[in-house]
């Protein structure tokens, strides 16, 4: 099983106009630099874009946004970006914002073939529009509906040829579930070893849900707010 | 006189209990990791993927890969895990969490909380507090008793859309200790040198007021 492929350039191939894309990390921490650099290159637009976050103005999702090649968010949290923030409010852009434990859940369901499921998140508050809401428990709950996308971005530390994959302290975040919840799963890894190198107790995403892999090269890794003691 | 924002969050490390698990939230929340009574364990979680956060990282050892929910560079204790966001909100909606603080702009008398969005103003998103106030055991609002206006933070009703219904159980501000109650918010502990007068004229909620108010012990 070799799923290798040459570079951001050949991973990002085939993603068209209007697609709906996943991206891993949360903030900067953890998101597919390499893969969101060829994107930004190729000029695709009208995209639909699930990410916990929208990058910053001139790093990660942030240059997609500021090119106009993005036509829908599904985020969280997005307020470390003001070109975000100005188009959403002259509604330029069109937002879905998630609970966050939703967002994650909903991706994790989009993966594991679960169509919807209800969670307490949500309820009585401006995300419950339109949504079933069902008491379990003596508690008010909602339905949401599970994600998945055309494609998934995810990037990890230490990937294999087959695919299989494992993130570094706390950039696994969304990259986990995402790996599962897209038809066609992009990893970009800092060490692509060979098959066979991995300790497979280690392993967090099982190479089935990679379709290609390749080595990432020129990491920034940026730090968005550096505190120290 | 009120407290600072280090008072309120020394007033809050009170709540905290031996082998708690406790997810802080940004702003006045995070202060209270630096006030954890030395002989008590106290785990700190972050719904990015970390369980046992530690102090900020020395100068030059700082980690793209290991931050905290507010996207600030930390470092992880002894016995620390990491794990993906889905794990981490099965531990937050789970129940597994003892102890949720978190700000607010609003809290109303019946524990409803705003605390995401101000209409036509900042779009930041709700992040992990919906997830947060929905599903906590126990959740302590820490927050100023008013907006830099005067106004009061402490209402009938939010005015603000909202983050979740009937969540909060306690508010520690800097005036006062108040719980959510049926008939709206009891009052439990004035800020040194803090009148109730004070606090009944900025509490626009139903303030109830028992007895003799204690000081609090900073």
């Amino acid at each position: 099983m070799n799923k290798v492929v040459k570079n951001a350039e050949e991973a990002v191939k085939g993603v068209k106009n209007g697609m709906t894309l996943m991206f891993g990390g949360f903030g900067l921490c953890g998101i597919p630099e390499n893969s969101l650099k060829a994107l930004a290159a190729s000029g695709i637009k009208d995209l639909i874009c699930i990410s916990n976050n929208a990058g910053v103005d001139d790093f990660g999702l942030g240059v997609l946004l500021r090119d106009r090649q993005i036509k829908k968010m599904i985020a969280s949290y997005v307020g470390e970006n003001k070109e975000f923030e100005r188009q959403f409010l002259s509604g330029e852009l069109e937002v879905e914002l998630n609970p966050q434990g939703t967002l994650a859940e909903r991706i994790r369901a989009g993966g594991a073939g679960i169509p919807a499921f209800y969670v307490p998140a949500g309820y009585g508050t401006e995300v419950a529009e339109g949504k079933e809401v069902r008491e379990f428990n003596g508690k008010m709950h909602l339905l949401e509906k599970a994600l998945t996308a055309d494609f998934a971005f995810v990037k990890a530390k230490y990937g294999d040829y087959a695919g299989n994959l494992i993130y570094n302290n706390t950039a696994n975040n969304f990259n986990n579930m995402m790996a599962t919840a897209g038809k066609i799963t992009v990893a970009e890894v800092e060490e692509l070893v060979p098959t066979g190198e991995l300790d497979p107790n280690q392993i967090h995403t099982p190479g089935i849900f990679v379709q290609r892999i390749f080595q990432g090269t020129d990491y920034e890794k940026r730090i968005e707010f550096e505190t120290v003691r | 006189m009120a407290l600072d924002k280090n008072g309120i969050a020394k007033r809050i490390a009170q709540e905290l209990k031996d082998g708690y698990y406790v997810n802080l939230g940004i702003g006045i929340p995070t202060l209270v990791a630096n006030y954890i009574p030395e002989d008590m364990e106290v785990i700190l979680q972050s719904e990015n993927g970390l369980l046992g956060i530690g102090p900020f990282p020395e100068k030059g050892k700082a980690d793209p890969d290991l931050i905290n929910a507010g996207k600030q560079t930390v470092t992880a204790v002894k016995g620390a895990s990491f794990f993906d966001s889905a794990t981490s909100f099965a531990m937050i909606r789970g129940g597994h969490i003892d102890l949720t603080v978190l700000g607010a702009f609003e809290i109303s008398e019946k524990g409803d909380i705003a605390s995401w969005k101000i209409p036509g103003k900042l779009v930041k998103g709700m992040g992990g507090a919906m997830d947060l106030v929905a599903s906590a055991k126990n959740i302590i609002v820490a927050t100023t008793h008013t907006d830099k206006k005067g106004n009061s933070k402490l209402l009938k009703e939010c005015t603000l859309p909202l983050t979740g219904v009937s969540c909060v159980k306690r508010i520690v501000t800097d005036l006062a200790v108040l719980d959510v109650t049926e008939n709206g918010f009891k009052l439990i502990e004035r800020a040194p040198g803090v009148s109730t007068e004070e606090i009944k004229e900025k509490t626009e909620g139903n303030l109830i007021i028992e007895g003799d108010i204690p000081e609090m012990k900073i």
